[in-house]
């Protein structure tokens, strides 16, 4: 059996290394894909019969929607990492995961809102899956915030990790309450964010940007866990090696 | 010239769509180039002061 | 199991007489009750029938309200006189003593809002039912929101803008609560079913009970051990 040597290569050290050789390829791939997918979502897929060109806004809503979540998910599981197995780097990864993850729910929301004036007429309806993005973006703010007012950074991200946790358990109870109250008050509506059956070449630019939205987030990701590694263990010989001229003593 | 006048204007919807798209595009590219600018300055400063303890 | 009867009802008797003796801390929730659904008549106006409209929704955001801003209760005072650094050396499991805590802040404070509640909610003018059927939620809901509160307050405890946090904290855990408890009051309104509703609230009351003390628990310990 492989055995891979998680206490090492989790260390702060090691990631900062091994974190900045993947830069290059994780920056080229993301300007990539990006390109790919704006080419492909705003002239290749044929205007929707329905909707016009608004559809169009699908491209960055709903990357954005499903980045929110899956940011959430990452916070939860690299918080957990690090109150269980007291893996400094999960505490690290976790805060930094948060804004990122907010910022991500704020496009969700911004996006579907302009996406439904043209569509239903207002701004802002209480729809099942907008409601449960706004709970989402309170869950966000809270871990922010929570984790802002402790001062001992160890503690605060155990404090957050509980409430990471709590909040995972959380989110498909929201979700699936807003949904059934929201079916029973409006009465059965197709949700219009869905495309149903969506042809394939306006499925694809779709894919390809909810790829390209994921290596964004983990470049990102990565870069705010070096700032952070950098600010943090300022103290250590490995970090003042880092700028010393190779070769040269 | 056609296909550019319906490309911006978007049959309609251009308000909407570019709106989206540019306020999508403003917050990803401050919050990839924050994090860049941020660690560049800390190397610096770290470097200054690693120089500054090899002088003493 | 005499053993957890006994440190149960020891902390739970002695959270009871705090409670006794210091008569405001169950008090305000009630007064600030009143309060909001006060305002919340004024503001709609005197148009009856909207506001027997919306008034369930008023009633259960004001017993929100309320309970949110004081919760600080569960621990508070313990955190102050330094019994809770004393707990953690106990014996005992620390997940029930939190537990037994949390039952009587329940005790204090549960009967007297489903009691004013209900009153006016009689004395807005609602119908038998829907008062019933605020009873009811009241009755399912109530241990919800001082399970899920008592996770909110031990994670905030002692921090500055601990209320603003708190109130920030909770609103996601008690929205499914909310949500099931105001249809259940529509839906009584309009003589349908609130089989699945008096369902779901059960089910998020268990949920609550098996895991909030833990959450708790481990949350006190983080931010105090």
């Amino acid at each position: 059996m492989i055995t891979i040597p998680f206490h090492k290569y989790g260390t702060p050290k090691y990631f900062y290394s091994w974190s900045l050789r993947l830069r290059p390829w994780l920056k080229y791939g993301c300007i990539l894909l990006f390109t790919a997918g704006l080419v492909g979502g705003l002239w290749i897929a044929p205007t929707d019969y329905q909707q016009g060109e608004s559809f169009r806004i699908i491209y960055v809503h709903v990357p954005a929607a499903w980045m929110s979540l899956f940011v959430y998910i990452v916070m939860a599981l690299a918080g957990a990492c690090g109150l269980i197995w007291h893996v400094k780097l999960g505490d690290i990864v976790a805060r930094a995961c948060a804004p990122l993850g907010a910022w991500f729910t704020f496009l969700a929301l911004l996006t579907g809102s302009l996406w439904g004036k043209p569509m239903w007429g207002t701004y802002w309806v209480w729809d099942a899956r907008l409601t449960s993005e706004l709970i989402l973006l309170f869950l966000y703010l809270g871990y922010i915030a929570l984790q802002g007012a402790i001062d001992d950074r160890r503690t605060a991200a155990r404090a957050g990790a509980i409430l990471a946790i709590v909040g995972t358990v959380n989110i498909p109870i929201v979700h699936y309450s807003v949904e059934w109250w929201n079916t029973l008050h409006q009465g059965p509506t197709v949700s219009k964010l869905d495309a149903p059956s969506m042809d394939t070449t306006m499925l694809i630019p779709l894919l390809v940007m909810a790829l390209a939205y994921n290596l964004y987030f983990v470049a990102v990701l990565f870069e705010r866990v070096r700032c952070e590694i950098l600010e943090f263990e300022r103290n250590k010989n490995w970090v003042n090696e880092l700028t010393q001229p190779k070769g040269i003593v | 010239m056609e296909l550019e006048m319906s490309f911006f204007s978007m049959g309609g919807y251009a308000y909407f769509v570019w709106f989206s798209y540019g306020i999508s595009a403003i917050v990803l590219l401050a919050n990839a180039l924050l994090p860049v600018m941020k660690e560049k300055k800390l190397l610096r400063e770290i470097a200054r002061r690693a120089r500054e303890a090899s002088k003493n | 199991m005499r053993d957890v009867l006994n440190v149960a009802s020891a902390v739970v008797l002695r959270d009871l007489r705090r409670y006794v003796r210091r008569r405001q801390d169950a008090v305000q929730p009630l007064i600030f009750f009143v309060i909001i659904v006060t305002l919340f008549a004024v503001a709609v106006g005197p148009d009856a029938e909207i506001f027997a409209k919306i008034a369930p929704a008023g009633i259960w955001v004001a017993i929100l309200l309320a309970t949110t801003i004081n919760l600080d209760t569960i621990f508070l005072s313990d955190y102050h006189d330094g019994t809770i650094e004393q707990l953690f050396l106990s014996p005992a499991p620390l997940p029930l003593i939190v537990g037994s805590k949390i039952f009587s802040h329940w005790c204090a404070t549960a009967g007297p809002q489903i009691a004013i509640s209900v009153i006016v909610a009689a004395a807005i003018g609602l119908e038998l039912r829907v008062v019933g059927t605020l009873a009811a939620t009241l009755l399912l809901g109530s241990p919800i929101l001082s399970l899920f509160g008592s996770v909110s307050s031990a994670l905030t405890i002692g921090l500055r803008g601990g209320a603003m946090l708190q109130a920030l904290i909770i609103l996601p855990l008690y929205m499914p609560t909310l949500i099931f408890s105001t249809s259940a009051m529509h839906n009584a309104a309009l003589d349908l079913p609130i089989t699945a509703e008096i369902y779901f609230l059960a089910g998020l009351a268990v949920m609550a009970a098996s895991l909030a003390p833990f959450a708790s628990a481990t949350a006190l310990r983080i931010r105090l051990g």
